[in-house]
């Protein structure tokens, strides 16, 4: 069976699983969803539509690196600045 | 061209919930995520833009601690830092650890290192300190701008702006000095997968407590440690009335 960016796609995954450890609902409930939604495609063979669902995990990646500064950001400040 | 020192600190991560152990003597820690001081990875961020910017020249990241403290300087390296010391620091003497003794170890790397920057969190999340810069400028006879929001390099030294209360302050101070972190200072970049992976290249140095001559002997004991008082459950009160009678028995109104 083809495997189009079989390579770019092992990484998208892995950077995934790795930022999924610090996923506030917790690492497992991570990882099931995103095995759920990697197997879903696993059957696609159009490189183009495949190189298209790797940009769009990239942007998830950038998505959830952003979530994280955020949430961390907020709580600090929650913690230490905000009097009232 | 500055050579920077960073200081970092493992501690429990912001988002878990802390227990305290049922004996008092502390909080529990084993099987709890740990992860870097976030007001150390502002500081570390700091010193990376610093030599983006090419007024630093190398970053050098150190931690106290146990043998876990160099999953936290892994982790500065793949923020940026070029190498790392990791001060091997174990069991009690860790446990009753201090800034005092933190600022001794960082003021003598600073000397060893010959580092012209010293840029620490304003403090950790854990024991709330924030001590240390203060300490360490001490030790060194180092100007200290602590609460930092703003660093910018100027002719002789650097321009700083400190968080104080109800505003900012503006102050020049010559190099070598030691800054403190605020949370303003910047946003930290996130330790990236291969990042973290080409760390594990960068050199990391061991170096234990006593080598360095600092008397790591304990100046408190630790009497007991307790949760906060919990909230009191509210009451749900039938209608108006009662509840105007009610503030008016706290004497809200």
């Amino acid at each position: 069976m083809a495997q189009p960016h079989r390579k770019a796609v092992l990484n998208l995954y892995k950077t995934l699983l790795y930022m999924g450890r610090d996923w506030p609902q917790g690492y497992d409930l991570f990882r099931k969803r995103l095995h759920k939604v990697f197997s879903k495609n696993s059957e696609e063979s159009d490189p183009n539509k495949v190189l298209t669902m790797i940009k769009h995990g990239d942007f998830v990646v950038k998505e959830i690196e952003a979530l994280y500064k955020l949430k961390k950001y907020r709580t600090i400040k929650r913690r230490y600045y905000d009097d009232n | 061209m500055a050579r920077v020192l960073v200081g970092v600190k493992r501690v429990i991560d912001y988002a878990v919930k802390i227990r305290v152990k049922p004996d008092k003597s502390g909080v529990v820690t084993d099987g709890v995520k740990h992860s870097m001081n976030p007001f150390d990875e502002i500081a570390v961020e700091e010193a990376v833009r610093l030599k983006e910017k090419k007024i630093a020249q190398e970053v050098i990241a150190v931690s106290c601690g146990p043998a876990q403290a160099q999953e936290t300087l892994r982790t500065a390296l793949a923020m940026g830092a070029d190498r790392a010391i990791h001060v091997e620091v174990t069991g009690p003497e860790y446990e009753t650890m201090q800034p005092l003794h933190v600022a001794k170890i960082l003021a003598k790397l600073s000397q060893d290192e010959k580092v012209d920057l010293v840029i620490v969190g304003k403090q950790a999340i854990d024991d709330d300190s924030n001590q240390t810069a203060q300490i360490t400028a001490a030790l060194l006879d180092w100007p200290q701008a602590t609460f930092a929001s703003k660093v910018e390099k100027t002719d002789a030294g650097l321009t700083v702006t400190r968080e104080i209360d109800g505003g900012l302050e503006v102050i020049k101070t010559k190099i070598p000095a030691v800054i403190s972190a605020d949370l303003r200072l910047n946003e930290p970049r996130y330790a990236t997968l291969p990042n973290i992976m080409k760390a594990k290249k960068k050199p990391m140095k061991k170096v234990p407590a006593k080598d360095l001559g600092v008397d790591l002997a304990p100046r408190i004991k630790i009497i007991s440690v307790e949760d906060p008082p919990v909230r009191q459950a509210g009451a749900v009160v039938p209608d108006v009335d009662t509840l105007v009678a009610k503030l008016k028995e706290g004497g809200h109104i």
